[in-house]
């Protein structure tokens, strides 16, 4: 009995193997994970060194001056802030009623096919490619010209599918039992939209805007032609003003001002950063909030 | 082998256990057939359910038992390449011909085999019906929910904690909320799909007493892979097998009485296949 015992929980050659396996694959995937957050920790710290010594107060509240070697990024960075908010405003209710409509209510057909694939298509795009099609639709054929309206637009195309995509998978994860449930009680698709299929989607949702916040905030081509500029002393005070903006103060500062002190395009990489980490840290800790409340 | 279902009414022995002489028609179903693009689900159904009867469903998995219960509540609407011909009356209208689809789904409860707690709270889970039907009053809730979750034999396990997300209670409560909740839509006809799947055997013989309660007011479509609960809990039973409806009659007659196709009573005794 007892040797029957000890036989069976002794490691056999096959045991012996699949532990080794596993170890080495637990190894593997730690590797990669570690590849992948070393560029950030890199990136971060490089900023922080050598950028940290120019950040103050008065770097972000004053417009930069002497032909941009000193002084502040105020204009930049309020023209960012400008730029991410209206970009938002225009591509979020846009993208997330798509993503209900192509999740919720159209049929697997063509048509649904196509748009989905359209959509994949969009966010393959260069980046270049929509600042020459917001020149050409919205600076010149609509006629907003170079303004916040016009940058901003251009954005709000590029980043939509990042909002679609986001949605759509998240609100496919919610059960169709739950779904069915309701519908089952009589409800219509908008009444189990709205009280069983949003409420638990709604995190998902907010990563996707928390990822398109990032990329708006830092994308340069799209906007260089369509409402940000080289350098103007003067807040915009509204979406038909110019702009300047941290991403294309942050190529100029570091290749088109000859003599500026090493340490500014760290600077305003490093507001650049900040920016988009405060705009975001307000959605993660709503997210978070959320996520404690209910899950199924 | 062509098995021809025809409306039969059970003389005398329905009628006794309803106390009614003249049964008065809650469904009647001519002529259903149901097809998933070449698929035949369902083909060639005519029947008539009672009203306050429990109506049972017997019959192996594929028989087109789900289908049916689809077809009743107009939920192939909301079911990509089902296709149902046929009528289907309920209390009288013609619920193929209706535009209303909502107004029918709201009058039927249906529970499914694996218990479905929405997200949200035990109380929201009962109040939802009650909500969508545009009841927005506290006071009338609370009466609401209290009395379906009574009746529902659950109140007592979850009357502390109507705050508890529904979709984390036991197997066996998430069932019994679901009857709740379709209790809460004071339903004309309650369709049960195979409640006991993932319910252990003491919650099963709990939802069974309720069930006999509730024949007082409400009809029942009793779906399920238990003969014996058939035998327990039905009126009359029909026998679905292979998209067809074999066999239908007073439940006791397929066990022990005359019954018009062999494989019923092959099915009912276990000796299939």
């Amino acid at each position: 009995m007892t040797t029957a015992n000890t036989a069976m929980f002794q490691a056999s050659r096959l045991n012996q193997r699949n532990e080794k396996v596993q170890v080495l694959y637990r190894i593997l995937f730690g590797i990669m994970t570690l590849m992948l957050i070393t560029p950030v920790l890199l990136i971060l710290g490089t900023l922080v060194v050598k950028g940290g010594g120019v950040i103050s107060w008065e770097f972000l509240f004053t417009p930069p001056t002497d032909g941009m070697r000193t002084g502040g990024v105020l204009p930049a960075l309020i023209g960012t802030i400008w730029l991410v908010m209206t970009a938002l405003l225009l591509s979020v209710p846009i993208g997330i009623f798509a993503a209900i409509y192509l999740s919720e209510y159209a049929g697997d057909n063509w048509f649904t096919r196509t748009i989905n694939l359209a959509i994949i298509n969009l966010a393959g795009v260069p980046s270049i490619v929509h600042a020459l099609f917001g020149l050409g639709a919205f600076v010149l054929f609509f006629g907003f010209g170079t303004s916040i309206l016009a940058a901003s637009l251009t954005l709000a195309v590029m980043t939509m599918p990042v909002v679609i995509v986001a949605t759509r998978e998240s609100l496919q994860a919610v059960p169709q039992a739950f779904r069915e449930a309701c519908w089952n009680m009589g409800a219509t698709r908008w009444q189990t939209i709205r009280r069983v299929v949003l409420p638990n989607s709604v995190t998902g949702i907010l990563t996707g805007v928390i990822l398109e916040v990032s990329r708006t905030a830092g994308e340069t081509a799209p906007i260089m032609f369509t409402g940000a500029v080289f350098f103007t002393p003067f807040l915009p005070q509204s979406v038909f003003d110019q702009t300047m903006a941290l991403s294309l103060h942050l190529f100029v500062a570091a290749t088109q001002v000859p003599g500026i002190a090493e340490d500014v395009p760290y600077g305003i990489a490093l507001v650049l950063i900040g920016l988009v980490l405060t705009m975001n840290s307000a959605s993660i800790a709503f997210r978070m909030w959320l996520r404690g409340k209910k899950k199924w | 082998m062509v098995s021809q279902s025809t409306i039969e009414r059970p003389a005398g022995v329905a009628d006794a256990k309803t106390g009614r002489t003249e049964p008065r028609i809650k469904l009647a179903v001519k002529d259903l057939s149901i097809r998933y693009g070449k698929v035949v689900a369902l083909h060639g159904v005519n029947l008539e359910i009672h009203e306050h009867e429990i109506f049972g469903i017997i019959g192996p998995a594929n028989a087109g038992k789900t289908s049916f219960l689809k077809a009743i509540n107009r939920m192939d609407v909301f079911t990509p390449g089902m296709r149902v011909s046929g009528d289907i009356d309920f209390n009288g209208r013609d619920t193929r011909r209706l535009n209303n689809v909502y107004a029918l789904r709201s009058r039927i409860g249906v529970v499914f085999p694996l218990p479905v707690g929405l997200p949200m709270t035990v109380y929201d889970n009962v109040a939802l019906s009650p909500r969508l039907r545009g009841i927005k009053s506290k006071a009338e809730l609370d009466v609401i929910v209290q009395r379906c979750l009574t009746r529902a034999a659950l109140w007592d396990e979850v009357k502390d904690r109507l705050n508890a997300l529904g979709s984390l209670l036991s197997g066996g409560q998430q069932q019994r909320l679901t009857i709740a909740r379709a209790l809460s839509q004071e339903p004309d006809l309650l369709m049960l799909d195979e409640f006991s799947i993932a319910v252990d055997p003491v919650t099963t013989m709990r939802i069974e007493d309720v069930l006999k309660e509730l024949r007082q007011e409400v009809t029942i479509i009793l779906v399920t892979n238990l003969v014996q609960q058939a035998r327990r809990l039905a009126d009359r039973t029909a026998f679905f097998l292979d998209s067809e409806c074999v066999e239908i009659g007073v439940t006791e007659d397929l066990f022990t009485g005359e019954v018009k196709d062999q494989r019923t009573r092959d099915y009912v005794e276990g000796r299939f296949g």
